[in-house]
């Protein structure tokens, strides 16, 4: 991993001569993240086992799979589509819900349970600082669950699509049909365009509020991310009879305006409009994001001021 | 080469005043032991040292302004606190990966030889390791650092008796080599007394004494004094006086040796008979961890 530098380490006289340490910019980064996934397994254990539930549960129901392709061949294109995507569906909506959880879960322990626990000591006690620190932790919410959460979903929309296969041609019906009418290739494209779009852009404001409650709060940081928000809600009500604060936080969690084009679909759906253009101009999502910078910002100045609790 | 250098250090935390104003030059491969009572500022000195902490004052570690360039002074400055801050949950094969990424003057191979003098297992997490193992872990993973300085704060607290031998001997043995400087913290002073080549105490955020070791040993005589000679010792103006099994023991500071013999058996005291002197005398000290470790 450090070989050249390991190669420079001779005698400790003689290496006091050597110049001093080059700091790599990207070394400490990856290997913040490693830690955290070395620390947070939930991270990757958390939708493996909802895929891994729902596979289970999936592959139990596909005994009946062969009636219920009779009854979707007799409805229209759209509604046949509908009803065969159905579980593929379910599947992308269980690992995207487990994938939710446990974002915010992690943002809400990151930069508080290393003061607990006092390694913050340890962890300051090496050349990395404290802006890559969170932009790592950022990472995990902002990057690596949306990705691990495609891939696995990718990966079990595949099995499915393999064993609805297998069923419908041993029970002689078409597989060309369930083919056509999912097009797995463009699903999956279609769920990667949405969890980076919604999970990861648009929702990237919950997660810097949470890193940075994380990172101030000394206890109940789960209360401090959530009680002032609702305090404001409520003061706006009674104060102006308006509820646009609470109606802001819905907007973020509910996934903006590249979410739901279409109402009651999912959004792998082919036939959903994507409007890229309106979503990277959109106001809501810069503005989003340039809140996010300011509570990671707020993180890093935060972490550098706190010791252990 | 001047490797931590203080002038007018201070740090408060509301009205409370940590560090008043403390002046400090620690020359490069020396071996400082910080003194003092709890609350005394050694922490927060240490912190201000590490850069973990912003302060009033001037303060340079290795050249560098520790708060304002942290990195860079990390790269040569390790440090250790008492023996629970390694994460629990890591593993020993991981946090060995984890420290040879991201430190640049780690060297892995050296780590390994010293874990392999141990009953670590390599697949072990630091929560199932004992106290003594898990020092035993982060000691080889600061002495596997090329660093230039070492700040320990309160090492062995709460180790048993063998590993704090144990601890001290490796450090002294594979660490030190006179180009590196160590910073240390303890309310174990005995144990420390022939390790340092300087000695500080700190109290209520001030530095109330400090020497090296060699002026120490030549400056500071305690003498058991014969009952009838009581008066001629009290005589030379003693910086304490104490009472043991009956017998008087004074400490002198600068009072001639052969003039000292006279009056009973003499010996260098203990860094704690010190400590108790310097700040026994100061009203409303409590002098307690001194005490604790005198005998």
């Amino acid at each position: 991993m450090n070989t050249q530098a390991n190669a420079m380490n001779g005698t400790p006289l003689e290496s006091q001569r050597v110049a001093p340490a080059v700091l790599s910019a990207t070394q400490p980064f990856y290997w913040s993240v490693r830690r955290e996934l070395w620390e947070n397994r939930a991270i990757y254990l958390a939708p493996l086992a909802a895929a891994g539930v729902f596979l289970v549960g999936f592959l139990i129901s596909s005994i009946h799979l062969a009636s219920r392709m009779r009854a979707a061949l007799a409805l229209d294109a759209m509604h046949q589509r509908e009803k065969i995507a159905q579980p593929y569906d379910y599947a992308a909506g269980m690992v995207m819900l487990a994938s939710l959880l446990v974002g915010l879960y992690y943002c809400i322990e990151a930069l508080q349970s290393e003061r607990r626990d006092r390694s913050i000591l340890f962890w300051k006690s090496l050349p990395v600082s404290d802006r890559t620190t969170v932009l790592a932790k950022a990472t995990v919410p902002l990057v690596i669950v949306p990705l691990l959460g495609w891939a696995i979903t990718t990966v079990t929309q595949f099995v499915m699509l393999i064993v609805n296969s297998a069923a419908l041609a041993g029970s002689g019906l078409s597989v060309a049909t369930l083919w056509t009418q999912l097009s797995p290739f463009q699903m999956s494209l279609l769920l990667l365009y949405h969890l980076v779009t919604v999970h990861a852009l648009w929702q990237a404001p919950i997660y810097g509020w949470l890193l940075m409650v994380s990172a101030w709060a000394r206890r109940a940081a789960f209360l401090w991310a959530t009680v002032p928000l609702l305090a404001i809600g409520i003061a706006e009500k009674m104060a102006f009879g308006t509820s646009y604060f609470g109606g802001m936080i819905g907007n973020r969690f509910a996934g903006g305006p590249e979410a739901m084009p279409m109402s009651d679909s999912f959004p792998t759906n082919p036939a959903m409009h994507l409007t890229p253009g309106h979503f990277l101009t959109s106001a809501g999502l810069w503005l989003g994001l340039a809140v996010t910078a300011a509570f990671l910002f707020a993180a890093v100045r935060l972490r550098r001021h706190r010791g252990p609790l | 080469m001047v490797c931590i250098e203080a002038r007018g250090l201070r740090k408060a935390f509301g009205t409370t005043v940590a560090l008043d104003g403390i002046d400090l030059r620690v020359e490069e491969g020396r071996i400082l032991g910080l003194i003092g009572p709890n609350g005394a500022g050694k922490t927060t000195a240490l912190n201000a040292i590490l850069g973990l902490t912003p302060y009033q004052g001037e303060l340079r570690v290795l050249g560098r302004d520790p708060w304002s360039q942290r990195e860079q002074v990390m790269c040569d400055v390790s440090f250790m606190a008492d023996v629970a801050v390694l994460p629990r949950w890591i593993r020993v094969s991981q946090v060995l990966e984890y420290v040879a990424g991201v430190h640049p003057r780690f060297d892995r191979a050296k780590a390994e030889g010293f874990l392999a003098k141990t009953t670590i297992k390599r697949d072990s997490k630091v929560r199932e390791l004992s106290k003594g193992m898990v020092t035993q872990l982060h000691l080889a993973l600061v002495m596997a650092i090329d660093a230039r300085l070492l700040v320990l704060d309160e090492p062995t607290l709460g180790l048993e008796i063998l590993y704090r031998k144990q601890f001290y001997d490796s450090l002294l043995n594979d660490y030190y080599d006179r180009s590196r400087t160590i910073v240390v913290t303890t309310h174990q002073v005995d144990e420390i007394q022939d390790v340092l080549t300087d000695l500080m105490f700190i109290d209520r955020g001030r530095v109330v004494f400090s020497c090296n070791m060699e002026e120490f040993e030549s400056r500071y005589v305690e003498v058991m004094v014969n009952p009838e000679r009581v008066s001629a010792a009290r005589a030379l103006k003693p910086m304490h006086e104490r009472q043991m099994l009956g017998r008087s023991i004074f400490l002198f500071s600068g009072v001639d040796r052969q003039q000292l013999a006279a009056l009973g058996d003499t010996r260098t005291p203990s860094i704690a008979d010190l400590f108790v002197a310097v700040l026994g005398n100061t009203p409303g000290s409590p002098a307690g961890p001194a005490q604790g470790a005198a005998r």
